[in-house]
């Protein structure tokens, strides 16, 4: 029997030694010239990011980016920035990602994405200015990126509770209170389910208690991090369910009289077109947001592909296509005119204006994104085991 | 006249011979490819698995540090993570023992009591619903529980919408919806693994004999006696082997607790949402490893009932 055990313990050091041979590959520097076109482009996305026509044939900006480039468009979904992590640094075959700012600046450090000359991508002063030089894809003045698209986690809530008076808080969600038609908030509020949704908490109290000092939602010291599990805490009391499948949210505010949510503008957008009660805002706190950047490999296989895809992902004529898909802002300005698909008024709605309101996706790390000595914040890790316990009521 | 050649013998004939001298070989090529799938593929995944959660998770760089380390293990054993089991076999008991209880007598009336036609229709009755997407079914339910779904619907006709409020404002079981409820996710949980504790249970009754109870009853024994000291005890593998099933499988379910209840983790939850948002796969390989010692204490015990005789 000995002997037998011992064997297993080979065979597993074996396997051990097996998985541990990582190549740390450097970022290179960014390319200076292209070349001819290869047959495909591999890109990591969100889902609903790269629509070929298949769920809705008006929605395509795929299909005439493979004829003009003769560039094979392959999409690999992901559907948390985790996963995009994993994914970009765990295999060599994907040239291209639609990263948040949440998993951006890891990718950046941990060498997985390569520099982007903007003056391949001739459409780049198109840009939004806001964009152009966003902290999460601009590293000391290097871009690792094209911007892709944007928006809020708008609060959205029921007209036929609200009434007259729309909430301008997020302490609807928040706090237990008693909603305009009379009734308790208990068990009528929803939030997101997603770790990230800490820093809403965060800066929700980053005004109910000044005397906190929460400058950046992002980078909580330990006291202001306890606050916000506290208050989320009390949240748990009050939510039903958290959400994190859209759908399934758009069902519990038509079939369970959720009052108020966090909220995506696609779902305001799905829910309206519904002909459902129900609109949104961003309150006086302001709000959180992602920002999305196409980003390359740093060993991208078809780097010409990449390079036409980024190229086109911001033409005016996508970027409002996808805009008014997603519910999303487009990256371009050019986008918002005259897009039929949008309409006239499709940037204000998904929420052109509020850009200077919302406090972007990042990923907390312990050295509060560079600014302080590590152990200073609380990083991710803990905000992931820290919300689930949460969410189970501990 | 020269000697014609011995015909030489064709390839799939001279296999033949050597598989009909060679009895090792015949084993071999029945036996590999299964032993291949469970040594393989099904134990080395769970090894590769076991190797995994001595691996730790980076804090700074989010990736995974492979040196050897009993950390993730220490994290693994928090009030949290162990409230999150708690919770899940707690769930995966109730279910089993309510599924006893409503596929018994099914089972049983189907067994001795249904004509043949009948029991036909309540067979396919059964497992008609194992025809339909198991997502569309829990999605289904979830519109029937709903807060204006059809349940509150009917409840509120019949007049009963008090004594339903009633039931939610129960604390632990209760909530703001039947769909929100620790009891609205129970119903479904049952509802979706009632058919593999019925089938089993029908199975190992068929298999009394008649005489049994003819013998009972001649012996003096009235109904209750008969079915306390022969129908249940000879029933009892089934049930082992029903509830094995339905006990696992409420045990590793990650949708339920998504689409129904008020989303608190269940075990399948949190190792998916620590291997998919957390990226934390050693914690998510040391989480997965509950289950599987829960299962293990389950099947020694169902063992001890000879569960596996009826399967």
């Amino acid at each position: 029997m000995r002997g037998r055990h011992a064997a297993w313990l080979m065979a597993t050091a074996v396997l051990i030694a097996a998985c541990g041979g990582d190549d740390d590959g450097g970022a290179a520097g960014a390319i200076e010239d292209l070349g001819d076109n290869e047959d495909k482009v591999v890109i990591v996305a969100w889902p609903g990011y790269i629509e070929r026509g298949e769920t809705d044939p008006a929605y395509d900006w795929v299909t005439q980016f493979e004829a003009d480039s003769g560039c094979t468009v392959e999409v690999k979904t992901a559907g948390t920035s985790d996963e995009m992590v994993a994914l970009m640094t765990g295999s060599d075959e994907f040239d291209l990602v639609t990263a948040s700012g949440d998993a951006s600046l890891r990718l950046i450090a941990g060498g997985t994405v390569q520099p982007v000359n903007t003056e391949l991508v001739p459409s780049w002063d198109s840009v939004d200015e806001r964009l152009q030089n966003a902290p999460w894809h601009t590293v000391d003045g290097v871009h690792y990126g094209v911007p892709y698209q944007w928006g809020a986690n708008v609060l959205a809530y029921n007209t036929e509770v609200f009434g007259d008076t729309p909430p301008d808080s997020w302490s609807v969600v928040f706090e237990q209170t008693t909603l305009p038609d009379g009734q308790t908030n208990e068990g009528r509020v929803q939030a997101y389910d997603g770790p990230i949704y800490v820093a809403d908490a965060a800066l929700y109290l980053k005004s109910a208690q000044p005397d906190l000092g929460i400058e950046d939602p992002y980078q909580l010291t330990e006291d202001q991090y306890k606050a916000a599990l506290e208050l989320l805490r009390t949240q748990r009391t009050l939510v039903g369910r958290y959400w994190h499948d859209a759908f399934i949210q758009m069902a519990d505010f038509t079939t369970e009289g959720v009052a108020a949510s966090s909220s995506w503008p696609f779902q305001i957008n799905v829910l309206q077109a519904e002909g459902a009660p129900i609109a949104s805002t961003v309150p006086k706190e302001g709000a959180t947001g992602w920002a999305d950047t196409t980003m390359m490999h740093a060993n991208a296989p078809h780097p010409n592909c990449a390079y036409a895809w980024l190229e086109w992902s911001i033409d005016p004529k996508v970027q409002g296509d996808l805009a008014s898909w997603f519910g999303s802002v487009p990256a371009v300005p050019d986008a918002c005119d005259g897009n039929d698909l949008l309409g006239a008024a499709g940037c204000t709605t998904n929420g052109f204006d509020n850009f200077d309101r919302i406090l972007f996706w990042k990923t907390p790390t312990d050295d509060c994104n560079g600014t302080a000595a590590a152990g200073s914040c609380v990083p991710y890790y803990r905000w992931v085991t820290d919300y689930l316990a949460v969410i189970g009521g501990r | 006249m020269t000697a014609t050649p011995a015909p030489t013998p064709s390839l799939p004939h001279r296999i033949a011979v050597q598989l009909w001298r060679h009895k090792r070989w015949r084993l071999a090529l029945l036996l590999g490819l299964p032993s291949l799938w469970l040594v393989g593929v099904y134990g080395g995944s769970l090894v590769s698995l076991l190797v995994q959660s001595f691996f730790r998770l980076d804090s700074f760089a989010g990736t995974v540090d492979r040196t050897p380390t009993l950390a993730t293990w220490r994290d693994l054993f928090t009030s949290a993570n162990m409230s999150v089991a708690a919770r899940t076999i707690a769930m995966a008991t109730t279910v089993t023992l309510v599924s006893i209880a409503v596929a018994f007598p099914l089972a049983y009336f189907m067994a001795f009591r249904a004509s043949r036609r009948s029991k036909t229709l309540l067979v396919l009755a059964v497992l008609i619903p194992l025809w339909s997407s198991y997502l569309v079914r829990v999605y289904s339910w979830k519109l029937l529980l709903a807060a204006d779904g059809t349940i509150n619907w009917f409840v509120d006709r019949l007049g009963l919408g008090a004594a339903l409020d009633a039931l939610l404002a129960a604390p632990v079981v209760g909530g703001p919806s039947l769909s929100v409820s620790y009891l609205g996710q129970f119903v479904v949980f049952v509802y979706i693994w009632l058919p593999y504790m019925v089938l089993p249970i029908q199975a190992s009754l068929e298999r009394v004999p008649r005489t049994y109870l003819e013998a009972s009853a001649d012996l003096g024994a009235r109904p209750g006696t008969t079915f306390r000291s022969v129908v249940w005890p000879l029933a009892i593998p089934g049930v082992a082997a029903g509830s094995i099933f339905t006990f696992s499988l409420t045990l590793g379910d990650y949708i339920i607790p998504t689409v129904i209840g008020d989303s608190s983790p269940f075990v399948g939850l949190a190792i998916y949402s620590y291997q998919g948002v957390a990226g934390n796969l050693p914690l998510a390989a040391a989480f997965a490893f509950v289950p599987i010692a829960v299962m293990a204490l389950y099947l020694t015990a169902a063992r001890r009932l000879g569960a596996f005789e009826a399967l």
